[in-house]
């Protein structure tokens, strides 16, 4: 018998499924993950420049609330993400994975663009905002149909499609500047005189404005519309929704004409309401990161605003840390990587624990 | 002479959950015999087989092997002890050819030669006497073949103890023949073969000694020769089976659907629904029998307009007006557009009669969420329902709110059937409604049938329990191979009698085409 | 013409070396949107060793097979390392792979940046490039006759070599070892791998980890032979490019090898065709344009054979029930 004991060797544990877990439960997953991840950061930081941590975090903190111009910026800059964001999320809640914000939003840009450039000195403001408006939604429906056409018929996939979409909207608008900007520099003007309207003053008060209906108008769109409830069903079960009848095809396309759509707008607010000129990188990633944002917030618009605010203020408390104590400018990037990697990985302890095996306990007398 | 023992099992016990799958299970099988392991749905065959075979982690308790305390925590160290199992869904990969699959996950020491590997499989197969193309691809094969793939597979690695998860509910007649031939054969060749089934007269044509398992326990062990289907069916059942379906007489019955040569192909152009007829009526419940796979998931598709047919028609008769209405080709909105009030309780209830992830709420509001005009969900109706149907079929469940998935099998069953009922059918469609309940739930699911059809429904039901069948329904409809080979009334119609009609033969002309092909 | 073949051969070469090292990874199942961000980080790794070596050994102590095979270490190991990570989050972790992918592009780019600046405070690492660019061409002795067959086929360094070799391997290993097999059926199938015995996570653990590695150096080769010592920030550009190929060669490293040299050509045809600036931008679309008429002709064409793995982008949990 001794010979056999030393072949035991059952696994010390196992992973198991968690059933229901408490509301607080979830919230203390979560910030016990960001908590690490800033702890982690910051070590990080210190490791590299010698600085105390806490006078890293304080310099983050001024450089997104040390001054009302930056406030405003912040605000300004988590609206436009959060509205690409808010564009992604009817497409995800399909299981439809649509990684062509960033293009959808940039044609949104260009049609504004081409707009405002050709068409600027020929109507009134008010109409030229209309076609601007037109143009740009349209342009995002275009970029964001073609995908979900060909999922909806053939099941194409639609991560690299929508992934491919994108590069060819980038080359359209090189195409654009190196074709219509007459002095060839490739940098076309700001056409202020034909940006969106500014609201007592502030140049960012109407997006921000914009952004939030847009939110709210989603969330009541993804939670009480009959057609919010027929994405849900597709995403969870497409089985289902044949079942009862959900045209799934039809479903794929409206949605992603509703994503497109978004996406357009904010193509709109950010080069009509903000850049009132463009330039490849206008959009700067952020079609990415709505994805994660959208993504971390369990596809929720309320609390998309939390995640969004998350990474914006990583972006803009590094360009602080980059300005005040001259760390690396590429320092954003990876604190939001760390901090985003501890949120995925959380997400395993929201939906598995890990069970030591009974067997071993006995094993062991 | 004392029999060897190849593998026994000690007080093993697994639980999922708050589910207790196997409960202290004791079971011990010999070298060169064929052990049956005899059990219902749900009684823990499955579960308790995987654990040998390293697919699941035992609780606790132990497995011996030749006498040795074996410990198995993956499928490789089950081959180590030569345990193979063939599972019922076969672990197959279709773009791979069949020496491909079978070489898969072995490791030889003279190195990688498919050629190689290609001989013993054809060594092999002249032995036991299989028929099989080794350089075929799994995605081309037909299910027999597959199935052949996967014994062969085990064969390869030398197993000597193999464990065959419901082998025959795929196969045609013939083929199960075929395969009992087979296995006979490897019993001469000394390996120990375990059979999981629930067919009572498979087993004894096949078995040396039988294993019962009860709700996750071991019951006895007997042997064939000793032992007949009564006594099997006890110890299988618990007690003498009087099911005690209470079951009326229908009330002026008159057609609700009639289907006259339906036919259906599949992607390879294999007939699955071939010239299928047959009337329902209203206050009756037509039962549907037939091995599992022989085309009832797409007949009941069919009708709810879910699989596409090459002819044939599908004809309601309105309650009221009794004015036909042709469904063939119609989608399930233009149908219930029409006003056809068909209800469905699908096969899947997880992965089609429901969403695992919504709640009890929005899962009812399935059904009825699209009506009227407004583009906003009105949540108080359904809300109500769930309330009512919680209420009034005893759902054990945290609130109205809990996500389905949650939810334990009997009771989401509840949920479903009784969504489909709220929705007041005059056709009633139910498949396999009682597959994996308990007791208790499986009653609350007859009575509600039975409910339906005083009502006046036409009442459709899959079931797979022949006992239940001739108890609950009034007429029977026995199919096999998307064919029907009978009607008989369920008031007097004997389990041999559908049995057979269950596996009774296509045409000789069909068998030698496929036989050459 | 041969000059612009030449430019096609060294881009394409680059993305041969990302899609060889996607397909892998795409054939145990692992759906890598990381890949960017990995050839970002293998090039920084790879620049920055090199720096330490020069300032290390200075200029008279160069040697020239070290100034490669130092750089190509540092990457590989960079770039496994971000396999690691992308392999823990998804395989341990069960991680959405899109989404872990897509964080590890950005994370990528950001640790490259940093890697950069710090490779600037050590020393120059461009000096590197003329042991990278050195042509075969010149080591034979009777290169003057060979005329445009040489130009074309030997002018190259090293690593454009060693991107085609090691395609061929990965097509060998995939097609006709056990261990090819094995990988296949965790991409295709990985609970009937499983059942077979195969390791299901170590298998995806390695393929992901040895595919960014490789994928890796497909960054350094773009900084060091390509644009020759400068660093650019486009490599993760060039890592979609790479994702596209795998799509456009379904699947086949060995395809890879002439496919990546029409994405090449492709790329860089529009200094070549005499365009004017404005139509060269819309030329470069067409790597992209091709690829989804690609994806959209598999896709309608349904064939069994040219699909993708079946499991790709999705987790593997055995006790899932």
């Amino acid at each position: 018998m001794g010979k056999v004991s030393k072949k035991l060797k059952s696994p010390p544990f196992h992973i198991a499924k968690r059933g229901e877990t408490t509301w607080y439960y979830g919230i203390i997953v979560r910030a016990v993950a960001i908590l690490s991840a800033l702890i982690i950061s910051g070590i990080f930081i210190t490791v590299v420049t010698g600085k105390n941590p806490l006078i890293v975090y304080t310099t983050m903190f001024d450089g997104v609330f040390g001054h009302i111009d930056r406030v405003w910026d912040m605000l300004h800059k988590t609206a436009i993400l959060l509205g690409i964001s808010l564009a992604v999320t009817p497409a995800f809640k399909m299981r439809f994975w649509n990684i062509g914000a960033e293009g959808q939003v940039l044609i949104g840009g260009l049609a504004t663009v081409m707009v405002m450039l050709f068409l600027g000195d020929k109507m009134p403001l008010p109409l030229l905002i209309l076609v601007m408006t037109c143009a740009s939604v349209i342009a995002g429906i275009i970029w964001a149909f073609v995908p979900a056409f060909f999922k909806a018929m053939w099941n194409t996939n639609e991560t690299l499609f929508t992934l491919m979409m994108n590069y060819v909207a980038i080359q359209l608008v090189a195409w654009f500047l190196k074709f219509f900007v007459k002095s060839g520099s490739g940098v076309l003007t700001p056409m202020h005189e034909y940006g969106l309207p500014v609201l007592f003053g502030n140049e960012q008060l109407l997006n921000i404005i914009i952004v939030v209906v847009v939110t709210v108008a989603l969330y009541i769109y993804l939670k009480y519309s009959k057609q919010g409830y027929e994405i849900s069903v597709v995403g969870e079960s497409e089985n289902t929704a044949k079942y009862i009848g959900i045209n799934v095809k039809k479903v794929i396309i409206r949605t992603l004409i509703i994503s497109g759509a978004i996406c357009g707008l904010m193509g709109l607010l950010l080069v009509g309401g903000s850049t009132h000129t463009i330039n490849t990188e206008v959009v700067g990633g952020r079609g990415f990161t709505a994805i994660m944002v959208s993504w971390l917030a369990k596809f929720h618009p309320i609390y998309m605003i939390l995640t969004a605010f998350l990474i914006v203020f990583l972006e803009m408390g590094a360009s602080q840390l980059n300005m005040v104590i001259g760390i690396s400018s590429s320092i954003s990037d990876i604190m939001t990587g760390i901090i985003l990697f501890f949120i995925i990985g959380c997400e395993f302890f929201l939906r598995y624990k890990i069970v030591r095996t009974k067997r071993s306990k006995e094993e062991v007398k | 002479m004392a029999h060897e023992i190849a593998l026994e099992c000690r007080g093993i016990t697994k639980t999922f959950g708050s589910v207790i799958a196997n409960n202290n299970c004791n079971l011990d099988v010999r070298k060169g015999e064929i052990l049956a392991i005899l059990g219902e749905n749900g009684s823990g065959k499955t579960t308790l087989m995987n654990m040998v075979a390293g697919i699941y982690f035992p609780d606790e308790g132990e497995i011996v092997i030749n006498g040795e305390k074996a410990v198995i925590s993956s499928p490789k160290d089950a081959f180590k002890y030569k345990i193979g199992m063939i599972h019922q869904h076969f672990k197959l990969v279709n773009v791979f050819s069949a020496v491909e699959n079978i070489a898969l996950g072995i490791k030889d020491k003279k190195g990688y030669n498919l050629s190689r590997v290609n001989k013993k499989v054809v060594e092999i197969t002249q032995r036991y006497g299989f028929i099989i193309d080794p350089e075929k691809r799994i995605c081309d094969m037909s299910v027999s073949e597959k199935q052949t793939v996967e014994i062969l597979k085990v064969l390869y690695r030398g197993a000597d103890i193999l464990i065959l998860d419901e082998p025959t509910a795929v196969l045609t007649p013939q083929e199960i023949e075929n395969l009992f031939g087979i296995l006979r054969r490897m019993r001469e060749d000394g390996k120990s073969i375990i059979i999981i089934t629930h067919k009572m007269h498979e087993v004894l044509s096949i078995s040396d000694r039988v294993a019962v398992l009860r709700k996750g326990e071991h019951i006895a062990t007997v042997n064939t020769a000793e032992t007949n289907e009564a006594e099997l069916t006890e110890m299988m059942m618990g007690k003498k089976v009087d099911l005690n379906i209470r079951r009326s007489e229908p009330l002026n019955p008159v057609n609700r659907l009639e289907v006259s040569g339906i036919t259906s192909t599949d992607e390879e152009g294999r007939k699955i629904l071939d010239d299928i007829s047959f009337t329902a009526r209203s206050g009756e419940i037509l039962g549907i029998a037939g091995i599992a796979g022989s085309g009832q998931r797409e007949l009941l598709e069919a009708i709810a307009g879910l699989h596409k047919l090459n002819s044939g028609e599908i004809v309601y008769y309105t309650p009221e007006t009794n004015a036909p209405e042709n469904l063939r080709d119609k989608t399930p909105i233009q149908i219930r557009d029409l006003g056809v009030r068909l209800s469905f309780v699908p096969e899947d209830r997880l992965g089609m009669g429901l969403v695992g992830n919504m709640d009890i709420i929005d899962n009812i509001m399935l059904r009825s969420y699209s009506k009227g005009r407004s583009v906003f969900l009105k949540r108080s109706e359904p809300k109500n329902l769930a309330e009512q149907i919680i209420d009034e079929l005893e759902v054990v469940t945290p609130s109205a709110n809990t996500p389905i998935r949650q939810l334990s099998g009997g009771n989401v069953q509840k949920v479903l059937v009784g969504r489909e009922i709220a929705a007041s059918p005059s056709v009633l469609m139910a498949a396999y409604p009682v597959r994996g309940l308990d007791v208790n739930s499986s009653y609350t699911i007859y009575n509600l049938l039975n409910q339906q059809k005083e009502n006046g429904v036409a009442v459709i039901f899959v079931g797979e329990d022949l006992d239940v069948l001739i108890e609950l329904c009034d007429r029977i409809l026995v199919i096999n191979s998307g064919k029907v080979t009978g009607i008989v009334d369920g008031r007097t119609a004997s389990k041999d009698e559908i049995g057979l009609l269950m596996t009774k033969s296509v045409q000789p002309e069909e068998n030698l085409k496929e036989t050459e092909a | 013409m041969i000059a612009f073949l030449v430019s096609a051969i060294r881009l394409g070469m680059t993305l041969l070396f990302g899609s060889t090292g996607e397909t892998i990874t795409e054939k145990s199942g692992h759906l890598n949107l990381g890949i960017p961000g990995v050839m970002c980080v293998g090039a920084a790794c790879g620049c920055y060793a090199e720096a330490v070596y020069f300032s290390a050994v200075g200029i008279k102590g160069t040697n020239g097979i070290l100034a490669v095979i130092i750089p190509v270490i540092a990457t590989l190991i960079g770039g496994a390392l971000m396999g690691l990570l992308f392999s823990f989050l998804t395989v341990t972790l069960r991680a959405n792979q899109n989404v872990t992918g897509l964080t590890l592009t950005t994370f990528g780019i950001g640790v490259s940046e940093y890697i950069i600046e710090k490779a600037d405070t050590v020393g120059s690492f461009a000096r590197g490039r003329k042991f990278f660019t050195a042509s075969l061409l010149d080591l034979l002795p009777f290169s003057d006759e060979l005329g445009g067959f040489g130009k074309l086929f030997l002018d190259f360094g090293i690593m454009v070599y060693l991107s085609i070799a090691i395609a061929l391997i990965c097509a060998f290993v995939l097609s006709k070892t056990r261990i090819g097999l094995n990988l296949r059926a965790v991409g295709e199938n990985p609970a009937t791998a499983d059942a077979a015995g195969i390791n299901v996570s170590l298998y995806r653990y390695l393929a992901t980890c040895i595919g960014c590695a490789i994928a890796g150096l497909g960054g350094l080769t773009f900084i060091m032979d390509y644009l020759e010592g400068t660093w650019e920030y486009m490599i993760d550009d060039l890592g979609w490019l790479a994702l596209a190929l795998v799509i456009f060669t379904v699947w086949k490293p060995n395809l890879a090898v002439i496919g990546s040299v029409a994405f090449g050509a492709l790329y860089v045809a529009n200094s070549y065709l005499g365009l004017d600036i404005a139509n060269q931008e819309l030329f470069k679309m067409l790597p992209y344009v091709v690829t989804i008429i690609v994806l959209i002709f598999t896709s309608i064409r349904s064939r069994k054979k040219n699909q993708p793995p079946e499991n790709l982008g999705l987790n593997y949990f055995r006790e899932e029930r």
